[in-house]
């Protein structure tokens, strides 16, 4: 019903009539780039928003409320003050892999934001390995990290980017496992491929046990990938000033935090979409009338919906559980959620092969 | 018309222009408005107020090494799952017992690092 696909053919379509080809491709390339731009700025600043709210609420506090209605301002005004703020150059950095660092943080965030269908046909990187090219290019961020902590020079920083990195990289396991049963559920690693097998009923509630563990799994390790909540030791601010990024200021710091905030949503947007349909409507088989008027909402308010409910989930996690020690981090990773998600992963596939499912 | 798979690419290139373009503009907007001053204090580390001794750029834990290695090892192998993963209702049962001698190795792997203890923080 809405089929986004059909605007950008027509679009095309009426480009191609005053210009050729290359031009039109150019200027659709370019109209691609502004509008990822301004949604990933937008996002980005209402996810700061969010967050203080919801901070402030478990704290029985008010949280921002000066600038513009209800705070709304805030997060520009932040913005803005980032901006006029001094970039400081450093004595004993490595110069070349300090500057190279934010870079990459944005890259990646990026790229796996640009893979996250919005809608039907609502998506700009569609490859046909759609997953597979999100967990890749969401890993380019740990380098980042790594290379910030390294070439700062201080000890903070390198002990907060050694955390962080063997966080990230343990944890990203757990996500690549929890992704692989569900790819095996699905038949398909196409993003567009896994959000059409959910029409009729969204993963979570067809793939039987496996898939309710292989949630529980993803979130968790989710969240330490984004280095959120009770796993947040990499910035940890009592013992590391701030960790990996201590030594960023104004701007370049801005971009850490930036990534950090879209990581959020990505990874509550990736959670949505394996498990709760991406863009798909709540189909109840043989109630059609609900069917039908669930199908009216568009899809963009269902999976932006969806993302916001998860990252309220994440957001949540970190009020109610203490910091890890890193060993205790690890150990988690490695001695129950990897034995956990290999055995999910057979439990999986014994599903499907024998059609135990329904 | 051209091919699917350079549509994408051409795509993904773009995005990843984009993200480029962001810090590069952000950064070049920044050092435009911002105030610059000189002090030599201020290019210091920011540790704890006297001057920072020896080498931050050291050797550090050899367990965060080992971490390293292992999950080295399991992504690799997480790899080679997914395609196996993708046709896994069209090979049904035999391709079962086919993962299954992989499967097995892997586990072993996990077990063997585990027995070592390797996975114990020291």
């Amino acid at each position: 019903m809405y089929d986004f696909s059909q605007v950008t053919s027509w679009i095309h379509e009426l480009l191609l009539t005053i210009m050729p080809e290359w031009l039109a491709v150019t200027i659709e390339c370019v109209a691609i780039g502004l509008i990822l731009l301004t949604v990933y700025a937008l996002l980005a600043l209402f996810y700061i928003y969010f967050e203080r709210k919801v901070c402030a609420a478990f704290q029985c506090r008010l949280g921002p409320n000066r600038v513009g209605p209800f705070g709304l301002l805030q997060s520009f005004a932040d913005m803005f003050k980032m901006l006029i703020k001094e970039i400081i150059r450093l004595k004993n950095t490595d110069r070349f892999l300090f500057a190279l660092a934010p870079y990459l943080v944005i890259l990646a965030s990026m790229l796996s934001f640009a893979v996250l269908p919005w809608g039907e046909g609502m998506q700009i990187i569609d490859f046909n390995i759609g997953i597979f090219f999100l967990i890749a290019v969401s890993s380019i961020g740990v380098l980042g990290i790594l290379l910030a902590g390294w070439s700062s020079n201080n000890k903070f920083t390198l002990i907060g980017a050694l955390r962080s990195g063997a966080q990230m990289v343990s944890y990203e396991l757990s996500i690549g496992l929890s992704v692989l049963t569900m790819v095996a559920f699905a038949g398909t690693m196409s993003v567009t491929g896994i959000v059409e097998a959910q029409a009729n009923m969204w993963f979570i509630f067809s793939g039987h046990i496996p898939a309710v563990i292989a949630f529980v799994i993803y979130l968790i390790a989710g969240t330490a990938e984004t280095n959120r909540g009770p796993f947040d030791l990499p910035e940890a601010e009592s013992e590391l000033t701030a960790g990996y990024h201590t030594e960023y200021s104004g701007l370049h710091f801005g971009y850490f935090y930036l990534a950090e905030y879209l990581n959020l949503f990505i990874v509550s947007g990736v959670a949505a979409l394996l498990f709760f349909g991406g863009w798909q409507p709540l189909h109840i088989p043989g109630w059609e009338s609900f069917n039908n008027v669930m199908a009216y909402i568009p899809p963009t308010v269902w999976f932006v919906g969806k993302a916001i409910a998860l990252s309220f989930i994440i957001i949540w996690f970190k009020w109610t559980f203490p910091r890890l020690r890193i060993d205790q981090l690890l150990n988690l990773e490695w001695k129950y959620l990897l034995p956990i998600n290999l055995f999910n992963l057979v439990l999986m596939v014994i599903v499907i092969v024998y059609q135990l499912h329904f | 018309m051209v091919s699917l798979a350079i549509q994408t690419s051409t795509l993904a290139v773009t995005a990843a222009l984009t993200g480029v373009a962001l810090v590069a503009a952000g950064l070049w907007i920044a050092r435009l408005i911002s105030p610059r001053s000189f002090n030599p204090q201020k290019g210091e580390a920011y540790e704890c107020g006297i001057p920072t001794r020896g080498v931050s750029m050291s050797q550090f834990k050899v367990g965060y090494y080992l971490y390293a290695i292992l999950f080295l090892m399991f992504d690799v192998e997480t790899v080679f799952l997914f395609p196996w993963a993708v046709k896994v209702r069209d090979l049904g049962a035999d391709g079962l017992t086919a993962i299954a001698v992989f499967f097995t190795i892997l586990v072993l792997g996990l077990v063997y690092a585990w027995r070592k203890g390797a996975l114990a923080w020291k």
